[in-house]
């Protein structure tokens, strides 16, 4: 895995990649390529600039400089549905699903960004709308199946337990089929049946040729499933490398555990 | 009092009922998207029924003057929201409220110009003699708008439950945020909710005109109504169509119920209606929490 993944060109890539809030520099001269067909974690302490770095990753927030490049497009500064649309879904560390939707239609909108018909032909039920909501319909069913909540598709999305929301935007943002997924702490308040699960989900994930970056607090899924390993700290990149590399730097451990007594 | 009168006022009520839910389902969609309270949206029911009204005076058959003047107004609303609200860009939601303030005054000044100051008459839909329910009198255009509302209403459930740019304008009324990393571009979803907003506004203009008159203010009373309509309703789309419903009944029903002289404070009622709601249901009669997300 580790000759292909460093072979491959950079599915992503950002250079110098800064964000500045006020005074305070969340993020800070990055310089990162994430390379297509890996797991690639972001780790760090917390106020590490890690979400920040999500956020200007997927549109949310412009970078106050640098560049960030994506396939064969620059899309620092780009609108969130237009990167999502280039094939960049991303999971929300605070879940952020459309609790009043059932759990279908949470991963029907969740392919939105795959779908062309406008508003006035779906207004008019045009069969060419009519064949794609249908489609979608198909579509969000066999991802909710391949993360195991079809089951619960017709249920309202808000009254699912907290782990299974998690499944739920793991589904939506599968439903966008992205070349490129962002994982905000998926593992966060799982339980530890369903951290496994999730770890085999990633790596299923993995082989069907989704590229996936993740923001992972949980060192032991970020050491199991993780091909390279990113250390963030105060916003700038600190260590790059793979997972037994990172746990043998004496700078990482610094950061996450302080310096010892008296050095 | 008889109770064919209470029938009576009952089918006056349902019926200007039916245009406040019309009208408050326009301020409903306009807010769950974009926060903004769109208080033009009297006007779309003014604009609606003025230009049908001339199209019908130049002799276009009144169904296509209806729908061109339906569109008409629907691109009114989205033209709204390009020419002006977007541009207004960052600008906190209480600007936007004003600017849609201005835009009444702005629209109402046109009709006045381009109309004249004079009520117009848009002629029933189809003619005949009025029906008996109950001993009361039941016109041929009150099932108009009774049948026209609920095609609206039961339509729009459709386009937002099955269609994908339904599901999507709700998506994006829940959470906006999300929603746009969805792949959603949420600017033309607020171009839509104008669109729409305007479009349901015309309607209910457009079917109340041959009732009532249609003038260049008639947009300042449906609009307010239509408004309270929405608060009662909780600013959700099932609650503003009952609260439109209740708020006509109720008003017919105290003007047809008090002593004579007083009919002249039935528009008293709304209000005072709003305030009790207010101080003690804010969350509207289905006690939806006030807020966005009321797809």
């Amino acid at each position: 895995m580790a000759a292909v993944a460093v072979a491959a060109p950079p599915l992503l890539e950002t250079r110098g990649l800064t964000r500045v809030f006020g005074g305070l520099v969340a993020v800070s001269a990055v310089d990162q390529a994430v390379r297509a067909g890996t797991i690639h974690a972001i780790i760090g302490p917390n106020g590490a600039g890690k979400t920040t770095l999500f956020n200007l990753l997927s549109g949310v927030l412009p970078p106050t400089r640098g560049e960030i490049r994506f396939g064969d497009a620059r899309i620092d500064g780009r609108l969130p549905h237009q990167i999502c649309r280039l094939g960049l879904a991303r999971t929300f560390q605070n879940l952020q699903i459309f609790a009043n939707m059932t759990v279908l239609e949470n991963v029907i909108v969740g392919r939105h960004g795959r779908s062309s018909a406008g508003f006035l032909s779906a207004m008019l039920r045009l069969p060419a709308a009519r064949a794609e909501a249908q489609a979608a319909c198909t579509v969000a069913l066999s991802w909710l199946d391949f993360v195991g909540l079809a089951p619960r598709a017709d249920d309202p999305a808000g009254s699912l337990p907290y782990g299974q929301q998690r499944l739920l935007e793991l589904a939506r943002a599968l439903a966008a089929e992205p070349t490129l997924l962002l994982l905000d702490e998926p593992a966060a308040g799982l339980l530890g049946r369903e951290k496994d699960n999730l770890a085999d989900l990633l790596a299923r994930i993995r082989s069907s040729g989704v590229t996936v970056l993740l923001v992972e607090h949980d060192m032991g899924l970020v050491m199991s499933v993780a091909d390279r390993v990113t250390v963030l700290n105060y916003g700038k990149k600190l260590f790059e490398g793979s997972p037994d590399e990172v746990q043998a730097d004496p700078d990482v451990v610094v950061a996450y555990l302080g310096a010892p007594e008296g050095a | 009092m008889e109770p064919q009168h209470l029938v009576q006022f009952a089918i006056f009520g349902l019926n200007i009922g039916a245009i406040y839910a019309l009208i408050a389902l326009g301020f409903v969609a306009v807010f769950s998207i974009t926060g903004i309270i769109n208080f033009a949206q009297g006007e779309f029911a003014m604009l609606g029924a003025m230009i049908a009204a001339w199209l019908v005076r130049a002799e276009w058959p009144l169904p296509v003057a209806g729908l061109v003047a339906v569109l008409a107004v629907a691109a009114v609303g989205a033209l709204l929201e390009l020419g002006v609200i977007r541009p207004a860009g960052s600008a906190s939601i209480v600007t936007l409220i004003i600017i849609t303030i201005g835009a009444s005054v702005l629209f109402k000044g046109l009709a006045v110009m381009a109309w004249g100051p004079d009520p117009v008459r848009l002629p029933p839909f189809t003619a005949g003699p009025p029906l008996r329910v109950l001993g009361a009198r039941l016109l041929p255009q009150d099932l108009w708008v009774l049948g026209t509302t609920a095609v609206v209403v039961v339509g729009l459930s459709l386009f937002f439950r099955r269609t994908l740019q339904g599901k999507a304008m709700r998506a994006v009324a829940m959470n906006r945020y999300a929603a746009r990393l969805m792949g959603i571009d949420a600017r033309r979803t607020s171009t839509a909710a104008f669109a729409l907003a305007g479009g349901l506004g015309a309607i209910g203009g457009i079917v109340i005109a041959p009732s009532a008159s249609a003038y260049w203010d008639m947009g300042t009373g449906l609009g307010l109504k239509g408004f309270v309509a929405a608060i009662l309703g909780g600013m959700g789309a099932g609650g503003a169509v009952l609260g439109g419903l209740v708020l006509g009944v109720v008003e017919e029903l105290c003007a047809g119920l008090a002593p004579s002289g007083f009919g002249g404070y039935k528009d008293a009622v709304a209000f005072v209606i709003l305030l009790g709601m207010l101080f003690f249901r804010p969350g509207g009669f289905l006690g939806r929490v006030p807020g966005r997300g009321g797809l």
